[in-house]
């Protein structure tokens, strides 16, 4: 397989120069000097600008230049000679600072011959100092300042005018016009030894190839033309652009040559000046933008750099890929956490490349006889020169024939291939994880459950993405660091990311609450999970619920840790011995037990754990049940007339705060003014009555419901939900304060003027079940509204600071020396996080000394 | 092998020294350090890792999570407090001027048990003539004439000689004591009742006492001592006040602190301040990840925000500087100079369809080709 000898170049560097007018004349194939496209035919007029010398954009035609087809030829560029020098209007920084700092006659630099050496030697020091080019800039204009106000040349001694600039284009020295022409021969009397003091590197930039009097026109590749359905053809903004300075420059070479008054000759000249500049930037300040005649700005040069749909951001920082599909998601907790649910029609789409050789040769082929229509078949052969051939049941036998080793084989896509899938925004790593196919009916992706954490997914109508590497290289790396289980523990904080939720943990729960179960259903149980060692169930005919967990886990398995409520949770020997597993234990982002289960056993083992532990949680609320009803909420009465007590007491309270507020008598806090002191003593008040209540309903409360045990088992809701829904919901804040916007002086019309009573500023005395009152359902509906509007209003800035994060630390990495340094190899830290510990191995942070002294 | 304990980091080894028995026999000890060593090697990040990125993704992702205009209202008897993403963005921004500026002031005994507590709270407070004033008059014959208003005085702990020394600044005019306050007479009263208006104004923001720029003072019971809480701050002139802890006393404006306490300091103050809003929310996010933006913010010696101006202007690669904001004066300014991208971080190679050198892509390979 000598033929595959591949030639592998890499850009080591780039520069960045400006191109001079020598230059522009050599690269350039072509002189423009027709502002006509095309001829009467509609063909391509020669020193036109679509002339054929500058590439091509039709089918069927062949380069001038190179000779090569659409597409194969990359285009070649053309120039125009100007008639008078245009200033370029991303030089005229440099060109003011230029005209400010050097001798209006002699064109020397400012600064007296005694002083140049120091004056170098501080530019070089500069330059030393600052890595980045802007801030170098910046340093270098700073040293320069001065030299705006020398009156005399202290080289010729000639009288120094003030020049200024009349944004956009125009300089004016002492009042009057400095024509290009002018400004043009300055620049090119700067020596070079000069140019070097300004920061500026001769070679790559001369002062006078910031005027033009020469101007390289963009090959036609660029700048394509769209033939209508009409027939008709439109052209592209910039070619438009280019018109307009073709004919201008003709114009303005006619009116030289028949010897126009020097008035026609200006204005040209200034038109000429502005379709440059518009050429350029379509955006500057001081100029109306050049519009299509449907009044539509052109999108010129640097609109077509610019901004998020720019070049940059747009078509180079940001790629487009093949092998891709998306489609909505929908779970399935009977696939495993590791794996995607691919439809059986994308899988027939996206392919994998496989490389024939003597050994698969007969395997790869059963893939060709099925074909593309039938699964798994194949789609394309590729043949070791790398052109494709589609497989159709009339080459079948062709390509069956042909096929040898070398080439290689696209078929279906199977189960167990390898699938990147993604979810956006991709705000962390674990957004993009490898997964391993799973090829089923149906439309939409399949997910196990547990696995929307880390894409914060859900399944109200989210798509995802799912990308099919190609390579053999890109297939190695994402199976060994974007798998799923390599990514469980969180580089953010420490653990892990994926564990039980929802259903899964309640399940779990209620195993280690008063459970019991007959063995035989408990092994039932446990098989149905995959468990097959039943020796921790014991002998006895009955079994609890630390039993049937403690199956789940190995025997030699130790760890000591707390449950959500502070009770201890203990594992000896592989059997629980005592406490409540919960959402601190076996949960995500807080799951303690998983950490240390993924230390020891690794992560093949704690991704197996995490899928069981689903398993047996839902399994464990199918069997026993699981439902909320509105009698879980229901209090006694006389629990009701100890929430209307409490709150009762507090309204009372209020109106005497309220008083003394009146007659001024209230107690001022330091530092705050009375109205003030009023309203935070009142939301005190309230608040503490809301806790209250709380605590009524934790007491009074019928225990043990179901949604009791979602609550403590950590599962969904807390007890602040539940108080809301059985007594009182409380007060509804805005920007830490009560209610007081809307009508005059009061918030809503059920109310008098100035009423600082509770009810008047937004506290809800009900609770959702009992109902709420109409001036109630307002102001839950005001703070509901409140932060929707705060959710909206984030998104935006906090993306922003974390663009503008990622694009600042994106080449930190830490060196083989243990450093972390950025692409200048300059340090940043000397050891990462001071300790060298990467968080994603740590155990919360931190390493687990305690643990390591005592073992 | 050499002794681990001169290779682990030093929060390691005092947190083993913390759990250590005190009776542990020297061979035991060596027998721990050694399994805690290995566990360290374990731990430790690999080279090549994009620590960058992970920080970045680290603080960016919770980001949406954070409540935007929260102003911590917590305790009956707190400062109002920036929290939140605003106050993130603002320190990460590098702005000079912060919303809420905010000292703490740690007392040295006896006033840190609460003696003279409130005075010595008082005399950080500045003092403005209108704090001490109950009446401003212009008479009919154009004096100005100042009423005290005795009470505040005299909790202020401020004499009338007090005002007049304070007021010594207010040329052209004399002032002259009264029993119950001040009379003022400018000196010329051509401009009538307007210039004599503006100068009652001017007069009531006159300083008097206390720190300029400390506007609210507010002491408070922090676990067994009292700590001073200021909104406004000014450590440069605080730290000098005899009363005060110089070594706890801290204030939240990242800048004055570098300028008073060096880049060091702020940068430590960034850390805290970062991770205190971050821990306020509730998100759970490690301190190495602030660590390092604030030493990315810092490594110059002096403090850059993560902006356009701060440190991706810094950055050595131009098409790096391009892909962020504003790319056509970077590559014009890089154009002049003539300047060349060595291709050394991520998003140029992402530009050129190259492998970017982190991680994997780090370590080639090299190998004899067969001609």
């Amino acid at each position: 397989m000598d033929e595959n000898i591949y030639v592998h170049k890499k850009v080591k560097s780039l520069v960045f120069q400006v191109l001079s007018p020598k230059m522009i004349k050599d690269m350039a194939s072509a002189k423009i000097v027709t502002p006509e496209l095309y001829d009467k035919e509609g063909y391509p007029v020669d020193g036109g600008l679509m002339d054929i010398r500058l590439g091509v954009i039709d089918p069927g035609l062949k380069c001038k230049t190179c000779g090569s087809k659409l597409k194969e030829c990359v285009g070649h560029f053309g120039y125009i000679e100007l008639a008078r020098p245009i200033i370029h209007l991303n030089f005229v920084g440099v060109i003011q600072l230029l005209l400010n700092s050097t001798c209006r006659e002699c064109s020397r630099i400012l600064i007296p011959q005694e002083k140049l050496d120091e004056h170098k030697q501080d530019v070089e020091r500069v330059e030393k100092q600052s890595s980045g080019g802007s801030f170098r800039r910046k340093a270098v204009k700073e040293l320069l300042t001065d030299l705006k106000s020398v009156s005399k040349c202290p080289h010729c001694k000639a009288k120094q005018g003030k020049i200024t600039l009349e944004k956009p284009t125009t300089f004016l020295e002492s009042e009057k016009r400095i024509s290009p022409v002018e400004i043009r021969t300055r620049m090119e009397k700067i020596p070079d030894d000069d140019v070097q003091l300004f920061g500026i590197s001769p070679k790559a930039f001369r002062p006078e190839w910031a005027v033009l009097t020469i101007l390289p026109i963009p090959p036609v590749t660029m700048r394509p033309s769209i033939t209508l359905e009409s027939g008709e053809r439109s052209e592209d903004d910039l070619t438009h652009k280019m018109g307009d300075i073709v004919r201008i420059n003709q114009r303005l070479f006619e009116n030289i040559n028949a010897g126009a008054p020097e008035i026609i000759i200006e204005d040209l000249w200034d038109l000429l000046q502005y379709h440059i500049t518009t050429f350029f930037d379509n955006d500057v300040a001081q100029l109306p933008p050049a519009r299509h005649r449907s009044g539509q700005p052109l999108k010129t040069i640097s609109e077509r750099i610019k901004s998020k749909e720019g070049r940059i951001r747009h078509n180079l920082a940001g790629k487009r890929t093949n092998f891709s599909a998306r489609t909505v998601i929908s779970p399935d907790p009977n696939i495993l956490i590791s794996e995607v649910g691919v439809p059986l029609i994308m899988a027939m789409k996206l392919t994998v490349p496989e490389k024939v050789t003597e050994w698969n040769a007969a395997y790869l082929k059963k893939f060709i006889e099925t074909g593309p229509d039938k699964y798994p078949g194949a789609n394309y052969i590729v043949r070791p020169d790398g052109k494709k051939k589609k497989i159709t049941d009339e080459t079948k036998e062709a390509s069956l024939e042909e096929l040898q080793p070398g080439y290689a084989v696209e078929r279906h896509l199977m189960n167990g291939d390898i699938a990147i899938f993604n979810r956006q925004p991709s705000l962390h790593r674990m957004s993009m994880m490898c997964h391993r196919v799973r090829v089923l009916p149906g439309r939409t992706f399949r997910l196990n459950p547990a696995v929307c954490h880390p894409y914060n997914a859900d399944f109200d109508g989210d798509e995802m993405n799912l990308h099919i590497p190609q390579t053999e290289e890109a297939r190695v790396e994402a199976e060994t660091l974007m798998e799923v289980q390599s990514q469980l523990i969180s580089p953010r904080y420490g653990l892990s990311v994926i564990g039980c939720t929802q259903d899964a943990l309640a399940g779990n729960y209620s195993l280690t609450k008063d459970f019991r179960m007959g063995r035989e259903e408990a092994v039932q149980l446990l098989s149905s999970v995959g468990v097959t060692h039943m020796h921790a169930l014991g002998s006895k005919e009955t079994v609890d619920g630390l039993q049937i967990f403690s199956a789940m886990l190995p025997p030699d398995f130790n760890f000591t840790g707390k449950s959500r409520n502070g009770d201890p949770f203990v594992v000896k020997n592989g059997k629980v011995m005592e406490g409540k597993i919960d959402k601190g234990i076996i949960g995500e982002e807080s799951g303690v037990m998983l950490r240390e289960y993924h230390r020891q056993y690794g992560a093949k083992a704690a991704i197996d754990l995490i899928d069981r532990l689903f398993h047996l949680g839902i399994n464990v609320l199918d069997r026993i049940g699981f439902s909320v009803s509105l009698y879980d909420i229901d209090l006694p009465p006389e629990a009701r007339s100890r929430i209307q007590q409490v709150l009762d007491k507090a309204y009372v309270q209020v109106d005497q705060m309220i008083v003394s507020f009146r007659d001024g008598s209230l107690e001022v806090f330091p530092g705050r003014t009375m109205a003030e002191t009023l309203e935070l003593r009142i939301l005190e008040i309230l608040n503490k009555a809301r806790n209250e209540t709380g605590k009524v309903v934790n007491e009074f409360g019928i225990k043990n419901t179901d949604i009791l045990n979602m609550v403590n088992s950590g599962a969904r809701g807390n007890l602040l939900n539940l108080a809301q829904m059985a007594a009182c919901v409380g007060q509804q804040a805005m920007r830490g304060k009560r209610i007081e916007k809307g009508y005059r002086g009061r918030t809503l019309p059920h109310f008098r003027m100035h009423d600082l009573r509770p009810a008047a500023r937004g506290f809800i005395r009900d609770g959702f079940k009992g109902g709420l009152l109409p001036h109630e359902f307002f102001f839950i509906a005001i703070t509901g509204r409140d932060s929707l509007m705060d959710t909206a209003l984030r998104t935006p800035k906090s993306g922003y600071l974390y663009r503008r994060l990622a694009n600042a630390m994106q080449d930190l990495k830490v060196e083989y020396d243990m450093t972390v340094r950025d692409a200048s190899k300059k340090i940043v830290q000397f050891q990462y996080g001071e300790d060298g510990i990467d968080v994603a191995k740590s155990e919360y942070g931190k390493l687990n000394v305690a643990r390591m002294v005592e073992k | 092998m050499s002794d681990p304990e001169d290779k682990l980091p030093k929060s390691v080894l005092d947190e083993a020294r913390k759990e250590l028995p005190k009776n542990a026999s020297e061979k035991h000890v060596k027998e721990v350090m050694q399994r805690i060593y290995q566990e360290y090697l374990k731990a430790m990040v690999e080279p090549g890792e994009a620590v960058g990125l992970v920080s970045a993704e680290s603080i960016g992702e919770p980001g949406t999570q954070m409540t935007l205009n929260t102003f911590h209202y917590a305790g009956v008897a707190e400062m109002n407090v920036t929290l939140g993403l605003p106050r993130i963005m603002e320190i990460l921004d590098g702005k000079r001027q912060i919303a809420t500026p905010m000292m703490e002031i740690y007392l040295q005994s006896p006033y840190n048990k609460g003696k003279d507590i409130r005075k010595v709270a008082q005399s950080f407070k500045e003092i403005r003539l209108k704090d001490v004033a109950a009446e401003f008059l212009i008479t009919p014959d154009l004096n100005i004439d100042i009423v005290f208003h005795q009470e505040n005085m005299k909790n202020l702990g401020i004499t009338p000689a007090g005002v007049l020394k304070g007021l010594k600044g207010i040329k052209g005019s004399t002032i002259r004591e009264k029993s119950d306050g001040l009379s003022i007479k400018p000196k010329n009263k051509e401009g009538g009742l307007n210039d004599v208006y503006q100068l009652k104004e001017k007069l009531k923001d006159s300083y008097i006492k206390g720190i300029k720029g400390i506007t609210q003072v507010l002491p408070v019971k922090r676990e067994n001592e009292f700590v001073v809480i200021t909104a406004g701050s000014s450590l440069k002139e605080v730290l000098q006040h005899p009363d005060v802890d110089t070594e706890r006393t801290i204030c939240n404006d990242i800048f004055e602190i570098a300028a008073v306490l060096g880049i060091e300091a702020a940068r430590q103050a960034i850390i805290n301040e970062v991770f205190k809003v971050i821990d306020s929310q509730g998100l759970n996010v490690d301190v190495r990840h602030i660590m390092l933006v604030a030493d990315t913010m810092c490594s110059t010696g002096g403090i850059k925000g993560i902006t356009r101006y701060g440190v991706v202007s810094d950055k050595s690669s131009v098409l790096a500087r391009a892909s962020f904001e504003t790319p056509i004066n970077h590559i014009i300014d890089a154009s002049l100079v003539g300047e060349r991208d060595h291709l050394t971080s991520v998003v140029e190679n992402v530009m050129l369809n190259q492998p970017v050198p982190v991680g994997t892509g780090l370590p080639g390979l090299v190998t004899k080709v067969k001609k």
